[in-house]
C-alpha cells in the first residue's frame, strides 16, 4: 500500500526531536510538511508584527533546512477545516502526522481535523512534545486535578521518572526513502508569505533582536550552555541593567514556537550540571523555567475559560476596574512613570522583557496602580510578546495579579523604587526612553519630583515632553491593598486582623501523601457553603467564588466546569478511538 | 399548576396559606390519590420557609416568590429584608452586575423600614455613586444599626458634589438613631455631618471606619471619640490622629478599644509628620490592654522620622513601599507586642541583625511577611528558630533569601519546616 504522509506543523517548528514528523517518514513514499496560514487573520491586532516576523523567520528557516534534504516546506494558506479536504484528495494522503496540543482549543481543533481525516480514511498519529511530561498524566497523579501550587508540582515531577529522551534530527537518508515531487511553482503556492503579504509596512532592513527559526535556536543554545560552563555556577544570578537586556542566550520564544525542544535543552541542562558538579542529580531549580512553562500548560488544558475570570474555577473574582484609557497608557508606554514607560517599550519595539520587568508592569495595571483585569495585560501581551502562549500568558497574568494560585498580595512592587532598585543608574531607562536620557541618576526614576532646573538641564520637561505620573503611588496601593483585603476575606471568610491569613491556604501544598490530598481543595474558602442568614445576601452573579477546584460556595451552579470539560475531553478521547489509528503517547 | 391552583381557591376563601395550625394539619395529612407531594410544599408553616429562604441567594429566593402566592408572602416577610447589600455597577466602568432598578424600588417601597444592616459596593464610576446617595436619602424610615459605603475601584463617592454626599449621609444619621457600625473610608464626610452622627447615635456607635477622609479635621474625630463612649473599632489616617484623641479613647467613661486602624500615607515627598507621645500610648494600653493596633505605611523612606522613636503598641504592621533597615531597627526595639510584621521592599542590604532581634523583642510575633528584601539563610533559620512554632504565617518571597556558608536554597526548605513543625517553603513567581 501506498503512504502518503502528510506532517502538519503548528508549533513544534523544528526537524530535531520531532517524534511525529518521524512517523511521518517511518515507511511512508512520500512526505510533505506543512504550515497552515490563514493571511486574512493577519491583520488582527492581536498578534503583532513581531511575533508575525518571528513565525515568518522560522518558517523559513524550517524551509532552507528541509531544502538540504532536498525537501521544501508547504506553506498552505486557509484554515485547516477548508485545507485538508483539499490537501487530502490532492495528495492522495493516507497519513497525517502533528504534535500534540494541549491547550483546550487545540484539542478542540485537532479531534474535529482527526474525525475529518478519519472520515477520508487518513490515520492520524499525534505525539507529545511541546512539553516535556503529559499534562494528562500529572493531572492524573494529583487526584485528577491540576496542581495549583508550584511546589505541589514540583514534588509530583520528582516522583516521575526522566522525561522522555529527545530523537535526533532528521536524517538525509530518512527524507531520501520518502523523496517527493517539488513542483517549479512551489514558492508561489506554497512558499513562505512576507510581512507585506500579511498586511504589515515594510520593516526595512532593520535587524532584530530575536531572530526566529531552529537554527538560530541551537546556536543560542550552545552559547547558553556555554556561559553557564563558564561562569560554572547554576545559582540565580545577582539581577543588574544588563539582565534586563535582551540576553543573546535567551531561549523562551524558542522554546515557544518550538523551534527548539524543551527535552533537548532539559537534557543539556542536566548533563552539563553533571558533568560541572560531578554530582548524580541536579536539583529541580535547575529547570525553573522550564518547570513554570509546564505548570501553566498543566493548569489550563482542562480549563478553557483559563484565560478569563468570569467562570474560571480557578480564578478569584476582583471587582476590576473598566477604564480603557488607563489601559492604553500603559500598553503604550506613556505611564509617566520611566520604570513602566522603559518596559513595554521594551516588549512594544524588541517582543521580550525579563521576567522581573514582567512583574514590575502587571502589578502596576492590577492590583498595585491602575486596577485593571489582568485579562487586558494579558491580550496586550499577546499581541506583543514573543514567548506569550495560550497557558502561561494567562496563567503568569492570574499569578502575578493574585487572582489565582493562592498568591499574597502584600508584595507590590513600586514603580520608582523597585527599577531603582534593580538597576540604579538607569542605563535601561536612557535606552528605551532616550527623552529622559539627561536625567541625573536621582530624578530618572521620579522626574516629576525634579526640580525646574534639572528638567530644563534635561531638556525634557514633564508635563510638556514627557507625561506627568498617571496615578499618586502612595495613594494608590493604599486603596488597592485595601480592596484586594476585602476580596479575600470575603472568599475565606477571615474575620481578623492579619493580612496574611486573609488569603486562604490550600491543603496540597503539604507534601504528605497524595491519597490524603484528596478532600485537599481550600481548607478554608469552601466553608462558606451555606451562607448564615444574618450576613447581607449578595446579587448572585457578583459573588467572589474563587474556590479550589472541586469546592465550589454555591452548589446550584452544577459541576465544576473543570470536571465537565475533563469529560467531554473523556468523550473526545473515546470518539477518536473508533476505528482510527491513533497512538496518542501518553507514557511521558 | 392548574390543579394546584384550583384546589387552593377551594380550600380557602381568603389567603391560601392559613396560620400555624392548619398548615400543621396539612402537612400531616396523607398523600392523595396521585401521590402528589404538592399541597404539602405549599402549606409549609412560615416559620420553616423563612428558615429555608434565609439560606437561598436572593434570586433564587425570587424565583421561589413566584411559584405561589404562599411563597410570595413569605418573601417579603420582614425577617429576610433585615440586611442588604446594594451593588451599583455601571457596565462601562465594571465587570460585575449591578442589583436590579426594579428590585431597588421594591425594597425602598415596601422594605425600607425592615432594612438593619445595608452596605454599598459601588464601582469607580460618579453614576453608581450617585445612585447610592440616591437610595440613602430614601432611607428615611429605616433604623439602621450598619452602614457601609465600600468603593470596589476607585473612590466614586469622592468625586460627588459634597454637598450632595452629606445630605443624603445626613438622611440616614438623623433617622436611624441606633447606628452601631459604620463604614465611610474615602468618602467626602466632614466635621458638621460626625457632629450629626454624633447628635444621634452616641450610645450606639461601635465601629466606625473613615480611613482617608480628606475633608476631617483632628477636631471632628476628637468629637467623636468624646461622646461615642461606646465606640470599639475606629480606623482613620495619621493626621486625624493626636494625643487628645488617645486621651479620650483611654477615658474612665469609654469602652475598652478593641481595635485601631491608621493609615500613614505620604501625599508629597518630604512630608512632615506630627509625633505622639509615648504616654498617650501608655494611657491608652492601660485603659485597653488587649487592643489591637493596625498600621498601615505608606511612605518614603526619608518620612519615617518621628515613627519608632519610643515604645508603641503597635500589633500590626505593614510596610507598603521601601522601609530602610535602620527603621526595621528601630521596629525591633520598640515594638513589643508586634503580632504581624509585612514589608513590601527593603533593599539591598541584609537584615539579619534586625530580624534576630524582632525574634527577640518581638515575643508575640506569629506572622512575617516578606518581599524584596534580603536575609542570609542562616540568620533566617535563626530567626526562625527563635520564633518557634508560634509564626503561624511565614510569607517569604524566593528571592529574599540568600545562600551563604550554612544553607542553600534547597535545604533551606528543610531546616525551616524542622523549626516550624510543618512543611514550609518560600512564595514563588513565575521565573518564564
Amino acid at each position: 500500500m501506498v503512504v502518503n504522509s502528510v506532517h502538519w506543523f503548528r508549533k513544534g517548528l523544528r526537524l530535531h526531536d520531532n517524534p511525529a514528523l518521524q512517523e511521518a517518514l517511518n515507511g511512508a513514499d512520500t512526505v510533505r510538511c506543512v504550515y497552515i496560514l490563514d493571511p486574512w487573520f493577519a491583520g488582527s491586532a492581536i498578534v503583532g508584527v513581531n511575533r508575525w516576523r518571528f513565525l515568518l523567520e522560522s518558517l523559513e528557516d524550517l524551509d532552507t533546512s528541509l531544502r538540504k534534504l532536498n525537501s521544501r516546506l508547504f506553506v498552505v494558506r486557509g484554515q485547516p477545516t477548508d485545507v485538508f479536504p483539499r490537501v487530502f484528495k490532492e495528495w492522495n494522503v493516507t497519513r497525517l502526522t502533528f504534535e500534540y496540543d494541549s491547550e483546550p482549543y487545540g484539542k478542540e481543533r485537532d479531534a474535529a481535523i482527526i474525525k475529518m481525516a478519519h472520515e477520508y480514511g487518513v490515520e492520524t498519529v499525534v505525539r507529545n512534545t511541546h512539553t516535556l511530561y503529559s499534562p494528562d498524566r500529572i493531572i492524573e497523579m494529583n487526584n485528577h486535578s491540576p496542581p495549583l501550587t508550584f511546589k505541589r508540582f514540583q514534588a509530583i515531577v520528582n516522583r516521575l521518572e526522566l522525561p522522555r529522551k529527545p530523537l535526533p534530527t532528521v536524517t538525509q537518508e530518512q527524507m531520501d526513502r520518502c523523496r517527493t515531487q517539488i513542483s517549479d511553482n512551489h514558492d508561489e503556492r506554497y512558499g513562505v508569505p512576507s510581512l507585506e503579504e500579511l498586511g504589515f509596512k515594510s520593516q526595512g532592513d532593520r535587524t532584530h533582536v530575536w531572530k526566529g527559526g531552529e537554527t538560530e535556536s541551537m546556536e543560542r543554545l550552545n552559547k547558553h550552555l556555554d556561559r553557564k560552563a563558564w561562569v560554572a555556577n547554576f545559582e540565580r544570578p545577582r539581577i543588574t541593567a544588563q539582565t534586563l537586556f535582551a540576553s543573546p542566550t535567551g531561549l523562551s520564544p524558542y522554546l515557544r514556537f518550538g523551534c527548539l525542544s524543551c527535552r533537548v535543552f532539559y537534557y543539556n541542562l542536566r548533563d552539563l550540571y553533571i558533568k560541572l558538579r560531578r554530582r548524580s542529580s541536579p536539583p529541580l531549580s535547575l529547570f525553573g523555567q522550564l518547570l513554570w512553562r509546564e505548570f501553566f500548560y498543566t493548569a489550563g488544558t482542562n480549563n478553557p475559560n483559563f484565560d478569563r475570570m468570569e467562570g474560571n474555577p480557578i480564578c478569584v473574582q476582583i471587582p476590576w476596574d473598566h477604564n480603557p484609557e488607563a489601559l492604553a497608557k500603559w500598553a503604550e508606554g506613556r505611564t509617566g512613570f520611566p520604570w513602566i514607560d522603559a518596559i513595554m517599550t521594551q516588549l512594544r519595539q524588541e517582543g521580550w522583557i525579563h521576567h522581573l520587568a514582567r512583574h514590575a508592569v502587571a502589578c502596576f495595571l492590577t492590583r498595585g496602580d491602575l486596577w485593571i483585569s489582568w485579562e487586558s495585560g494579558m491580550k496586550v501581551f499577546e499581541e506583543l510578546l514573543l514567548d506569550a502562549d495560550w497557558s502561561v500568558n494567562a496563567g503568569s497574568w492570574m499569578w502575578l495579579s493574585c487572582s489565582a494560585f493562592f498568591q499574597q498580595f502584600f508584595h507590590c512592587y513600586c514603580p520608582v523604587g523597585f527599577g531603582r532598585r534593580t538597576d540604579p543608574t538607569g542605563e535601561y531607562i536612557r535606552r528605551y526612553i532616550p527623552k529622559l536620557k539627561d536625567y541625573p541618576n536621582r530624578y530618572i526614576y521620579e522626574p516629576w519630583n525634579a526640580p525646574e532646573s534639572v528638567q530644563k538641564a534635561a531638556n525634557c520637561i514633564v508635563g510638556v515632553d514627557y507625561p506627568k505620573p498617571m496615578v499618586n503611588h502612595a495613594e494608590s496601593s493604599r486603596l488597592n491593598i485595601e480592596r484586594m483585603k476585602q476580596v479575600y476575606q470575603q472568599l475565606s471568610h477571615y474575620r481578623g486582623l492579619s493580612l496574611l491569613a486573609s488569603v486562604p491556604t490550600i491543603q496540597e501544598e503539604a507534601e504528605p501523601p497524595m491519597s490524603d490530598d484528596s478532600q485537599a481543595s481550600s481548607s478554608t474558602a469552601g466553608q462558606g457553603s451555606t451562607p448564615p442568614p444574618s450576613t447581607p445576601p449578595n446579587s448572585e452573579p457578583s459573588s467572589p467564588t474563587a474556590a479550589a477546584p472541586g469546592t465550589h460556595i454555591q452548589r446550584k451552579r452544577g459541576l465544576p466546569s473543570e470536571l465537565t470539560s475533563k469529560q467531554k475531553t473523556k468523550v473526545k478521547h473515546a470518539n477518536q478511538a473508533k476505528g482510527v489509528e491513533q497512538i496518542i503517547d501518553e507514557k511521558q | 399548576m392548574k390543579r394546584r391552583l384550583s384546589r387552593e381557591r377551594e380550600d380557602s376563601s381568603t389567603s391560601s396559606c392559613a396560620g400555624p395550625t392548619d398548615s400543621c394539619k396539612r402537612v400531616k395529612q396523607p398523600h392523595d390519590d396521585s401521590g402528589e407531594l404538592m399541597p404539602h410544599w405549599t402549606r409549609l408553616p412560615q416559620e420553616i420557609l423563612l428558615h429555608i429562604f434565609q439560606y437561598l441567594p436572593l434570586l433564587d429566593r425570587a424565583f421561589a416568590s413566584e411559584v405561589c402566592r404562599c411563597w410570595n408572602q413569605a418573601f417579603h416577610m420582614p425577617e429576610l429584608w433585615r440586611c442588604f447589600e446594594f451593588e451599583l455597577n455601571q457596565p462601562a466602568s465594571s465587570y460585575l452586575k449591578a442589583t436590579h432598578p426594579d428590585l431597588i424600588k421594591q425594597i425602598i417601597k415596601r422594605h425600607s423600614n425592615h432594612l438593619q444592616y445595608v452596605s454599598f459596593k459601588v464601582d469607580s464610576s460618579t453614576e453608581s455613586a450617585e445612585a447610592a446617595c440616591d437610595i440613602l436619602s430614601q432611607l428615611v424610615n429605616c433604623s439602621l444599626k450598619t452602614l457601609g459605603l465600600i468603593s470596589t475601584a476607585r473612590p466614586s463617592f469622592m468625586e460627588l458634589p459634597k454637598s450632595h454626599f452629606i445630605s443624603a449621609l445626613t438622611v440616614v444619621f438623623v433617622n436611624s438613631k441606633s447606628l452601631s457600625s459604620l463604614k465611610i473610608d474615602d468618602t467626602p464626610v466632614d466635621d458638621p455631618s460626625l457632629k450629626v452622627l454624633v447628635a444621634n447615635n452616641s450610645d450606639t456607635l461601635k465601629l466606625l471606619k473613615m480611613s482617608s477622609c480628606p475633608h476631617v479635621s483632628p477636631a471632628g474625630i476628637l468629637c467623636v471619640a468624646d461622646q461615642c463612649h461606646g465606640l470599639r473599632e475606629l480606623a482613620l489616617n495619621y493626621h486625624l490622629l493626636s494625643d487628645d484623641l488617645l486621651l479620650a479613647l483611654s477615658s474612665e467613661k469609654h469602652v475598652h478599644l478593641e481595635h485601631l486602624r491608621i493609615d500613614v500615607v505620604s501625599e508629597n515627598p518630604g512630608q512632615q509628620f506630627h509625633s505622639i507621645k509615648k504616654s498617650s500610648w501608655d494611657a491608652m494600653l492601660r485603659h485597653s490592654p488587649n487592643f489591637s493596633l493596625v498600621m498601615y505605611f505608606f511612605l518614603y523612606e526619608d518620612e519615617f522620622g518621628p515613627f519608632f522613636r519610643d515604645e508603641i503598641p503597635v500589633t500590626h504592621l505593614y510596610f507598603g513601599r521601601s522601609v530602610s533597615k535602620e527603621v526595621l531597627g528601630r521596629v525591633g526595639m520598640n515594638c513589643p507586642r508586634l503580632v504581624e510584621l509585612v514589608v513590601c521592599a527593603n533593599g539591598l542590604r541584609p537584615l539579619d541583625e534586625e530580624l534576630i532581634r524582632i525574634a527577640e523583642r518581638c515575643q508575640h510575633l506569629s506572622a512575617i511577611g516578606l518581599g524584596e528584601c534580603e536575609v542570609s539563610c542562616g540568620a533566617f533559620v535563626e530567626f526562625v528558630k527563635m520564633c518557634g512554632r508560634r509564626l503561624s504565617q511565614l510569607s517569604i518571597m524566593e528571592e529574599v533569601l540568600i545562600p551563604d556558608h550554612k544553607y542553600s536554597l534547597d535545604e533551606i526548605h528543610w531546616e525551616v519546616s524542622k523549626h516550624l513543625g510543618r512543611v514550609w517553603f518560600p512564595d514563588m513567581m513565575p521565573t518564564w
